[in-house]
């Protein structure tokens, strides 16, 4: 061992930083926020912080959105990718407080993949549909090479219309708005994490994965005036809290003993090293509304089914700009940052 | 969740951090050893509650952070020959070696599997017969029996396909190097609760005899870790140098005699690199002679790394708790999780990636 801090044998090299996409990119952390802000964003359109976009359109106030979906395995319990490809763009449109009208279907299918599988994953889309009460009114299919593909891709685009007058969106967001928790976290991460090949372990564990519209709409109907809403995908709670807080330039505190995690989520968890709170969900969301409106928006999501758990968690703050705090159980305050990539099993 | 719960509650923790705030009459510095140990003292801002005299400094207990550069390069290497699949605990993809990581290389092509046992192992060398099979096996006391285990059956079973690149460390010779540097500030340890769950407590008696130390065997919840401090510091009070076991409801005295007895049997002690301290003898464990052919290095050929850019990295002091991350005049700026400087600032259980996710302002 080195004798004193200025001995040569005590150092760490740096790394040279190569310019290439890893996984980490789609950890849903900082990577993939750098990924989409200076390569994408910048190319394209000049906002990144919300879910969807609300364009008007003859008076009419339409929601669109788009998104991919890679998730391995394809079937998973409780779920697979159809259904999530569906929820997963119908929860985006939520987000942006509209109702979901039609969506379109893109299929990336690998030569090999057997008519089963797609016939599977085509009802399971089917249902998710008929139950988030919307269609699936166009789509496209292209076959790949065997190996140049994974089973299947799916890329969903959805088009919804707002029917009223709220400016769903993080800048509206201010100072006093409570922020509200939809159910418990966690359990679309750890059902994925229990299925998944070479790190299975026994679970009881179903994803969340489903609509969020049917709360929303709910919201909608009993006037609560919503300032914001975000549904807690890649990157989980966390994630989704820091980057409202970042984009309303606001601090949000959250209360750790009034988030609501399944018992087997924390020990699924515990086991791996993971935090909860970073863990993605597929039907879950937090709404901020103002904070007197904080009881009855939880009066109203506790009325719908499957958001009997909701709860207030936070509150919105002007003290420190784009930054979040986590009041532990034991009392304590501390930050709460974005993680730079997906959580990994630790070693011990 | 039982055993946990209990142990994350607020009052007993408050309780107890009031009894410490009562005990003490000066200050006292006071090293954690294991990563679990600093992670859970950061996420859960214990040193909040903690009197100012009582300074916490983190040891030298993240296997991910002192692995060293050279073995990392090794890793990088073997990773990246076509023939291989190269099976890893999740937290190792990130370590930055000397121009890659693991992620790095699984994203130029290697297959690189992360596994939660080294078991599992096993069973992709028997599903995977035309494929090497290398397992980095890492790790303190804590994950050597398991990856001793995964040896022992590999040989059973005639897997000649499956081999592993092993850089474990051991805890009691680190914590003598620290002891007998003349920058040491630490006057008493808590011990890692779950190396000694494996190891027991008797090897920390020479220890706390030859350098007058207190060393608790602690465990990692908030509670474990307050009575590990009020254990600790009640001694130093009294001018007693002990080893207590605060862990009793995990670790025994004797330690788990299966365990020692599988590491035993295949691994043998050797003088091992630590990542940003420096060479210590008789400081880690390698496979023995009955076990050679499954080494890694012996089956493949790999460069010689010479890792010479030093940089501004602290972490070698960091780990021997020389200077807190945020003394690090990189730490939060050059530093971050995306761009890390050293091992410190990547693992879940560095001090530096504690600091940055916990504590930190937002970087700029």
């Amino acid at each position: 061992m080195s004798e004193t801090p200025a001995d040569p044998g005590m150092h760490c090299p740096a790394p040279k930083h190569v310019e290439q996409v890893t996984l980490a990119h789609g950890g849903g952390g900082r990577l993939t926020h750098s990924l989409v802000r200076d390569i994408f964003a910048k190319a394209f359109v000049n906002e990144t912080v919300h879910d969807g976009h609300v364009e008007v359109v003859s008076a009419r106030r339409i929601a669109t959105t788009v998104d991919g979906y890679v998730v391995r395995p394809m079937f998973f319990p409780g779920g697979d990718i159809g259904s999530l490809a569906v929820n997963g763009t119908v929860n985006d449109l939520a987000m942006c407080g509209a109702r979901p009208e039609c969506l379109t279907a893109g299929f990336i299918i690998e030569e090999g993949t057997g008519f089963e599988v797609l016939r599977r994953i085509a009802e399971s889309m089917a249902g998710a549909a008929r139950t988030a009460g919307t269609r699936i009114v166009a789509g496209d299919t292209k076959v790949v090479e065997r190996g140049k593909g994974d089973g299947v891709y799916i890329t969903t685009s959805g088009f919804g219309v707002c029917e009223h007058e709220l400016d769903i969106h993080p800048r509206s967001i201010r100072a006093g708005d409570a922020v509200i928790l939809s159910s418990d976290v966690g359990r679309h991460g750890m059902a994925v994490m229990s299925a998944r090949e070479g790190l299975s372990f026994e679970s009881q564990l179903r994803t969340d994965c489903r609509s969020l519209w049917t709360g929303v709409a709910a919201l909608i109907a009993a006037g609560v005036p919503i300032r914001c809403l975000r549904d807690l995908t890649r990157g989980g709670l966390a994630t989704g809290v820091i980057e409202l807080a970042a984009a309303a330039e606001l601090e949000i505190t959250l209360e750790e003993s009034s988030i609501p995690v399944a018992p087997a989520v924390q020990s699924a968890c515990e086991l791996l090293g993971f935090d909860p709170l970073y863990v993605a969900n597929e039907g879950c969301f937090v709404a901020v509304v103002p904070g007197d409106q904080a009881d009855k928006t939880v009066d109203t999501l506790r009325s719908v089914d499957g958001f009997e758990q909701a709860v207030r968690i936070g509150t919105v703050t002007d003290a420190r700009p784009g930054q979040v705090s986590l009041r532990t159980k034991l009392g304590t305050l501390r930050n709460m940052m974005m993680l730079s990539g997906e959580q990994l099993p630790r070693i011990c | 969740m039982k055993y946990l719960d209990e142990f994350r509650a607020r009052e007993p923790v408050q309780r107890c951090a009031a009894e410490i705030r009562r005990v003490v009459t000066r200050p006292w510095t006071l090293m954690e050893v294991c990563g679990g140990q600093t992670h859970s003292i950061v996420k859960h801002s214990l040193e909040a509650l903690l009197p100012p005299d009582i300074s916490l400094i983190h040891g030298p207990g993240c296997p991910v952070c002192v692995t060293p550069v050279d073995m990392l390069d090794k890793a990088h290497q073997i990773a990246a020959d076509p023939r291989v699949i190269f099976c890893t605990f999740g937290d190792m993809l990130r370590v930055p070696g000397s121009t890659t990581d693991l992620f790095g290389v699984k994203a130029r092509g290697a297959d690189v599997r992360i596994v939660y046992s080294p078991l599992d192992v096993l069973e992709i060398a028997a599903a995977n017969p035309d494929r090497e099979v290398v397992f980095f096996a890492v790790g303190f006391e804590t994950t050597a029996p398991a990856n001793a285990m995964a040896v022992y059956q590999a040989k059973l079973r005639k897997l000649g396909n499956v081999s592993m690149l092993v850089s474990h460390v051991l805890v009691p010779p680190a914590i003598a190097a620290i002891l007998s540097s003349s920058t040491n500030r630490v006057q008493g340890f808590l011990a890692a609760g779950h190396v000694c769950a494996i190891m027991g407590t008797r090897e920390y008696i020479p220890l706390a005899q030859q350098y007058r130390v207190p060393i608790v065997v602690t465990g990692f919840e908030p509670l474990d870790i307050l009575q590990g401090v009020l254990m600790c510091v009640r001694q130093l009070e009294q001018g007693r140098h002990e080893v207590e076991n605060q862990y009793s409801r995990v670790v025994a005295e004797a330690g788990n005699n299966h365990a020692k007895g599988m590491i035993a049997e295949v691994f043998t002690v050797v003088e091992r690199g630590w990542r940003g301290i420096g060479s210590i003898p008789a400081s880690g464990l390698g496979l023995s002679d009955a076990y050679r052919d499954f080494d890694a290095l012996k089956r493949f050929h790999v460069e010689e790394s010479n890792p010479a850019d030093v940089g501004e990295c602290i972490s070698g002091e960091v780990l021997q708790g020389i200077r807190k991350p945020n003394q690090c005049p990189a730490f939060g700026t050059r530093c971050t999780p995306e761009h890390p400087l050293g091992a410190t600032m990547v693992s879940s259980e560095g001090a530096c990636a504690a600091y940055y996710h916990y504590r930190s302002p937002t970087p700029t």
